[in-house]
């Protein structure tokens, strides 16, 4: 048992420092080019753009069911007027970075794996280490800087979203009027919540990235290793996002945002 | 020339390498003989830091690379192109965009002139006009050919060849064969070819070195290994491979 207790530790602690290592890899090829725009361009095309629908579907009902569920409940103490403040705010703050960073660590995390994990197992990472070109600069940085800048946009057009889906909502259903809706989201806003609302997909896209790129590269063993990285990456990701949203509340919350 | 000198090398704690010395000249096309498994394909990796040896030298064309790091690697590898077992082609990419791949990685080069480049690189490899293929449309012989058309379009000094006519017919390992020894003779190439496949390496071989648990065990021409007296050598010349030699 003991024995048992002191390998998983350690095999524990070296799959973090191989992790943590691979971070710092990234990070170094920030600094200094090249960059491949082209190959930026493409993969922003492929994580942001074609996410749209599953975010835009994903915001919509999001901020539907948002607005019946905290209207039905503020009507007991006549308060729907807060209805499109407590949307707004709830979904910029908080439910528009966290859920669509789910959908986008499962869209474009588990696609990110599964192509550098075919890739790996086949033979064309090497390959392409044997034709003197960096696939750390070219398929992890290329991947990560898209991440890192359509996240956000995919979130900001998200909330608008979720905020229009409450407001078909409250228009329908809780006899508001649009204009009086729009009224209260615009007030109850403040620049606070959107930096806190752009902060957290910056982060939870970065780490996204570095996860999905992390396993694909260390896949082995054929598809069925290529499978259990996705499956890893999808889950990883998604553990962390809440962790790292937890600690990203905190620490705005403690300089007052 | 490129040089091994005591190269070990273990996989979780199971030594497969154990003090393997090797040399390779330009021009001279060297076989590596032994079983699956027997650390052929891990020597080809270590030389091109695709894999790091736990202990040994390496030098190429007289530079010391033991404790390079990936990034010193990088200008060292335009001199050596590799053909992987599996081909290794992109395949997001068609015929004519993975043997462009290191000239735009590498060379300042025109559409033009990449263009003219990979002709003349799939003409070597008489897969000329097959262009605008995807890899899943290719044979296995054919993937090899477009491979090995990508590994030399930068003109390297030297070429590995994983298992190089591993699972082709024996007219398409003819025609392989046939543009290993091309590469030698027209443009001076060394090459070190990995390979179990006996009567296809006596095809290629200036030298052989025979690999059995991790040590050389023969190194000598093609008339010493056939007059050799190991049993193991005796046993694989006559079982056709090397995986029919004893133990």
């Amino acid at each position: 048992m003991k024995d048992y207790l002191i390998n998983t530790a350690a095999s524990t602690m070296e799959a973090l420092y191989r992790f943590f290592a691979f971070h710092w890899e990234v990070a170094k090829r920030l600094v200094r080019p090249p960059y491949y725009p082209k190959l930026i361009w493409e993969q922003m095309d492929r994580v942001g753009v074609d996410s749209l629908p599953i975010v835009v579907l994903t915001s919509f009902f999001t901020g539907f069911v948002l607005a019946f569920q905290i209207g039905y409940a503020l009507m007991r103490f006549g308060a729907k007027l807060y209805v499109g403040g407590i949307v707004s705010v709830s979904l910029v703050r908080e439910l528009g970075p966290v859920l669509i960073s789910l959908v986008f660590a499962g869209r474009v995390g588990a696609g990110i794996t599964a192509e550098l994990g075919s890739m790996q197992v086949s033979e064309q990472i090497d390959a392409m280490r044997a034709l003197a070109t960096d696939p750390i600069r070219k398929l992890v940085l290329t991947r990560f800087l898209a991440a890192v800048i359509m996240l956000p946009m995919l979130v900001v057009v998200g909330d608008l979203i979720g905020i229009l889906g409450g407001m078909l909502v409250s228009v329908m259903n809780l006899g508001l009027t649009a204009n009086f809706y729009r009224t209260s989201v615009v007030n109850s806003l403040v620049f606070n919540d959107l930096i806190s609302g752009f902060i957290k997909p910056l982060v939870f896209g970065a780490m996204v990235s570095i996860v999905a790129c992390y396993f694909g590269l260390n896949a082995r063993g054929g598809t069925k290793g290529v499978g259990d990285a996705v499956t890893r990456t999808v889950v990883v990701s998604s553990v962390l996002v809440f962790l790292l949203d937890a600690f990203i509340t905190k620490m705005l919350f403690l300089v007052g945002m | 020339m490129i040089e091994l000198y005591d190269i070990h090398k273990s996989f979780e704690g199971k030594p497969v390498l154990k003090g393997v010395s090797l040399k390779i000249a330009q021009g001279e096309t060297l076989v590596i003989l032994g079983r699956s498994g027997c650390g052929k394909s891990v020597t080809l990796k270590i030389i091109l830091r695709l894999l790091k040896q736990d202990q040994g030298r390496i030098a190429i064309d007289g530079e010391d690379t033991t404790d390079y790091r990936e990034e010193q690697m990088l200008p060292l590898r335009k001199k050596i192109g590799m053909l992987f077992q599996g081909a290794a082609l992109f395949d997001s990419m068609n015929v004519k965009e993975n043997v462009a791949y290191p000239l735009r990685e590498h060379l300042k080069l025109s559409e033009e002139e990449i263009a003219q480049k990979v002709a003349q690189a799939l003409s070597f490899v008489e897969l000329s006009g097959s262009e605008q293929l995807m890899p899943s449309e290719l044979s296995g012989g054919m993937k090899k050919r477009v491979a090995l058309a990508r590994a030399i379009v930068l003109e390297p000094r030297y070429m590995f060849y994983d298992e190089p006519t591993t699972g082709l017919d024996p007219l398409t390992s003819r025609k392989i064969n046939e543009l290993i020894n091309k590469l030698k003779d027209e443009y001076k190439v060394g090459s070190i070819v990995v390979t179990h496949e006996i009567a296809n390496a006596f095809m290629v071989a200036d030298r052989f070195e025979v690999i059995k648990d991790g040590e050389i065990l023969f190194s000598g021409t093609s008339n010493e290994l056939k007059g050799s007296k190991l049993k193991f050598v005796q046993d694989f010349i006559k079982g056709g491979t090397i995986e029919n030699a004893s133990q």
